[in-house]
């Protein structure tokens, strides 16, 4: 085995370092995928939102599809009221898919396989949807915490852990994507490595094993984005209407 | 054989990854946070970006592609309801002028019948008449010609009994006391021969 499975996930600066007072943020691996992706994503629907035509071309087409796809995933999990957020789960599905899926290409950096990257885009939906909470139903969006039709003898209990659930979610949304998009690369890896010590004799065993691995990972790249998404979506519904 | 290579040869990458991982102390480049601020500086940036783009310029651009589609179809659609309702409108037209037509000629057929049917009764009136005319013309004529054949034939019988007789005797004989046997006989089977 040449080399650690884990060696692909470093991050390393590009260019120099760069510091604003004791914060070092230079311009790394992970910065340059960050970007390629947003850009790619950018390329595509630029071009495919360009030519207005009522017969679409292929590029059209792509955007178009995605755009009911998403539109379509939050119209049945968030309702109506979630049309503002449209953009920004849009964003974030395509920002997601795309981060996922250049992964795919070797050499490359997955920019979601960290956990930094995947907590903070949690993070911020987390603390996003308890203000929309807050501010659409006021102190009204405790009754989440508070199931109704429970008996009053568990209602400690459902309260604690329902209060532990929602704290948590950050913690399961970033960790399902972090953990998924690490695990496949590792994974794929570690297979590559045996083809390499295998050699020409028994390496047809795990290479064949990689084939199919990366046709697992393109699947699971694009499941987590829209896991990740439609998990968004779920919060903000119980952000927007609170049904308990 | 290669079996047995293939086994060892994983047992062995197996041992030899547990030693690669052990003498690795690092572990997951992931939760070094030598580049956690430099990520979380990145990644606003580049999603802030993504985010502003997509919505300000290209998702209303998409959208209203959309609308104008979903709106063409909408005009299209309720464009061909209108011409399918005139084309039914003029299919009922069609279809009463057919009807009207239709009754025309029923009625034209209808006259043109009466008409020939009393064209053929007046015709036939005529014929008949006339039918009838000769008839009794030639009954006439066949009343007549019977009392006319009646001494016709009592001539006949007359000449040829006195042809007979000559030839039979060699004298000749007279003529009027044939005559008297051929009435006598006549008036004898009149009823037998002309019977009514």
């Amino acid at each position: 085995m040449a080399a650690n499975p884990m060696t692909q996930f470093e991050v390393y600066r590009i260019g120099p370092e760069i510091k604003i007072g004791t914060f070092d943020i230079s311009f790394t691996n992970a910065s340059l995928f960050m970007i390629v992706s947003s850009l790619a994503i950018l390329l595509i629907f630029n071009l495919g939102s360009k030519r207005k035509s009522i017969i679409p071309n292929k590029i059209q087409l792509i955007a178009e599809l995605s755009y009911s796809f998403v539109a379509k995933m939050i119209s049945d999990t968030a309702g109506s009221k979630a049309k503002p957020y449209f953009a920004f789960i849009f964003s974030l599905f395509m920002f997601v898919l795309f981060c996922n899926m250049f992964g795919m290409i070797p050499y490359t950096f997955t920019v979601t396989s960290h956990i930094i990257v995947t907590f903070m885009l949690a993070a911020f939906i987390f603390i996003g949807v308890t203000i929309i909470g807050f501010i659409k139903h006021g102190l009204g969006y405790l009754k989440l915490f508070v199931p109704s039709g429970v008996p009053m003898v568990l209602l400690p209990l459902i309260v604690v852990i329902e209060i532990i659930s929602y704290l948590s979610r950050p913690i399961s949304l970033s960790v399902r994507l972090f953990a998924n998009m690490m695990a496949g690369h590792t994974m794929m890896k570690v297979f590559g490595g045996f083809v390499i010590s295998l050699g020409i004799v028994g390496g047809w065993l795990p290479l064949s094993f990689s084939v199919a691995l990366t046709g697992l990972e393109i699947l699971v790249a694009f499941l987590q984005a829209y896991v990740f998404a439609i998990l968004t979506c779920i919060y903000l519904n119980d952000a927007l209407n609170l049904h308990h | 054989m290669i079996k047995k290579i293939l086994f060892q040869s994983i047992f062995f990458n197996f041992f030899f990854l547990k030693e690669v991982f052990a003498a690795e102390n690092g572990g997951m480049p992931q939760l070094d946070p030598e580049f956690w601020i430099s990520q979380i500086f990145w990644l606003t940036i580049t999603f802030g970006f993504l985010y502003l783009v997509l919505s300000k310029f290209i998702l209303p651009k998409i959208s209203s592609n959309l609308e104008l589609r979903k709106s063409q179809i909408q005009e299209n659609i309720e464009a061909a309801e209108k011409q399918r309702e005139g084309c039914e409108a003029k299919l009922k037209e069609y279809e009463e002028i057919i009807f009207k037509s239709k009754l025309e000629a029923k009625n034209i057929f209808k006259n043109a019948r009466e008409k020939v049917i009393k064209d053929i009764n007046s015709k036939k009136e005529i014929l008949d008449k006339q039918i009838d005319d000769e008839i009794n013309d030639a009954e006439k004529e066949i009343e007549t010609l019977k009392n006319v054949a009646a001494e016709k034939i009592n001539k006949i019988a007359i000449e040829t009994s006195s042809d007979i007789l000559r030839k039979l005797i060699g004298t000749e004989i007279n003529n009027s006391s044939i005559s008297a046997i051929v009435d006598d006989l006549t008036k004898k089977n009149k009823d037998k021969y002309y019977g009514s």
